[in-house]
């Protein structure tokens, strides 16, 4: 999409018919990196250095094999093969060339040389605990966030489900698990604030305050103001707290959005109208925002990746299950659509 | 020689002609296969050399079951077939 003074046209359509699990534009040197998710031929990674014009195709990240007498199980029992079923995550890294992905099949990769290559990063996928991780809304789990910490590369956190949040503060080399406070209300009483079956739906991080971090988890929002040592849960969020998306501020870590939907049970919004709230304060106080979003038998939903706020924090974009794609200039005060009539939209970036 | 076709609708994303390949298992086939074209590989076999889920293969119209060793034998003349498993869509 491009901006054409205040409207947004459709510029270049890539890879029509496929599903294209997320895409990045990487700043630093101007690539392209689009990820998809083959029904039948499995998850494919292209770049484009021409703003989309032309894709070449790289190698996507893959596990090495599994050894032939290693036998794992998820948490239920069930075989965990050793494969990269979706990438769900792709970010820069702090090196020139370096990039992260997450992946559903629950590995970390990492890149050093713009894409070409992938390594699996072994010291997260060999810690004992990452058996205790499970899917969450898939049979694998996923790596979904990966946040680079802006103060120090070093510094690299990633949201699992169901992992809840883990943390490594030297570029990659030890990992723990970092979601105290987070509770799961899917778990028997006695394990529901055990730190490493959380499932965050999506962790963000404020750009100039990094160490305010906000969560849509599966059952509920969290906030942390110390890099994500602790987390406070935010229940008073209107109309729900039950979501897949967030998104906070760059320069305003009191200022997150949210896009409610009923609960996990019923996953429509609520009153079937589309609605994106919003905190000024750090979660005293939300606002409900409609204005130019659907309030009448809306059943729009908006996935994990499919919120995003621009460097400035002044515009925003949101896409949804149902293909329409809405943008906002002024902090989600107001809304323009897109479209209601595109394919099924699963991410949406500011590139 | 054994020849190995692909669906059409694998073309559409990597090079896969028909051609002739040496081997007596379909793992050697497919081996020899895309020995000649890599990149073919990553669409057909996962990460740990065994059949993509919503892939299947026939040998001479006889749908292969063994699809993590791929050790079923093919005839000197055998036609094998990689198609799209309608399981996937």
């Amino acid at each position: 999409m491009v901006r054409d003074g205040t409207w947004w046209n459709v510029e270049r359509v890539s890879f029509l018919g496929q599903n294209v699990s997320l895409a990045l534009h990487d700043t630093r040197d101007g690539a392209t990196y689009a990820c998809l998710s083959l029904g039948h031929f499995g998850v494919k990674l292209h770049k484009s250095l021409d703003g989309g014009a032309t894709w070449e195709e790289l190698a996507a990240p893959a596990f090495p094999k599994k050894p032939d007498d290693l036998v794992e199980t998820l948490p239920d029992g069930r075989p965990w093969p050793w494969r990269v079923e979706s990438i769900w995550s792709l970010e820069p890294g702090g090196e020139p060339g370096e990039l992260w992905a997450g992946t559903i099949g629950g590995g970390l990769f990492r890149s050093r040389d713009a894409g070409a290559s992938w390594r699996l990063v072994r010291t997260l996928w060999d810690n004992p605990m990452r058996k205790e991780w499970s899917g969450g809304g898939a049979d694998l789990p996923g790596i979904h966030s990966v946040l680079v910490d802006p103060r120090d590369a070093h510094t690299v956190r990633i949201g699992i489900s169901c992992g809840g949040m883990w943390q490594s503060d030297d570029g990659g080399e030890t990992w723990r698990v970092s979601a105290k406070g987070m509770f799961a209300a899917y778990m028997p009483p006695q394990r529901a604030y055990e730190e490493n079956i959380q499932d965050p739906h999506r962790i963000v991080q404020c750009k100039g305050r990094p160490d305010r971090l906000w969560t849509q988890h599966h059952n509920g929002v969290f906030r942390s103001d110390d890099g994500g040592k602790n987390w406070t849960s935010i229940d008073n969020v209107k109309p729900a707290v039950f979501g897949w998306a967030v998104a906070v501020h760059p320069g305003e870590p009191d200022t997150a959005w949210l896009v409610p939907a009923v609960k996990d049970e019923t996953r429509v919004p609520v009153d079937a109208r589309v609605v994106v709230a919003r905190t000024r304060d750090a979660g005293k106080t939300w606002d409900v925002l409609t204005k130019g979003l659907p309030q009448n038998g809306a059943y729009d939903i908006v996935y994990r990746h499919a919120l995003d706020v621009d460097g400035t924090g002044v515009h925003l974009a949101m896409g949804s299950t149902t293909g329409s794609l809405w943008t906002s200039d002024n902090g989600g005060d107001s809304w323009t659509c897109v479209s209601n009539h595109l394919p099924p939209i699963y991410a949406v970036r500011f590139a | 020689m054994p020849q190995v076709v692909f669906t059409s609708a694998l073309a559409r994303h990597v090079e896969c002609p028909a051609e002739e390949v040496p081997g007596v298992t379909v793992r050697e086939v497919l081996d020899a296969y895309f020995a000649r074209h890599e990149r073919a590989r990553a669409y057909v076999l996962d990460e740990q050399g065994v059949l993509r889920h919503h892939v299947v293969v026939f040998v001479d119209g006889v749908q292969v079951k063994d699809r993590a060793r791929l050790e079923e034998s093919v005839p000197a003349r055998a036609e094998v077939y990689v198609m799209q498993a309608l399981s996937g869509g």
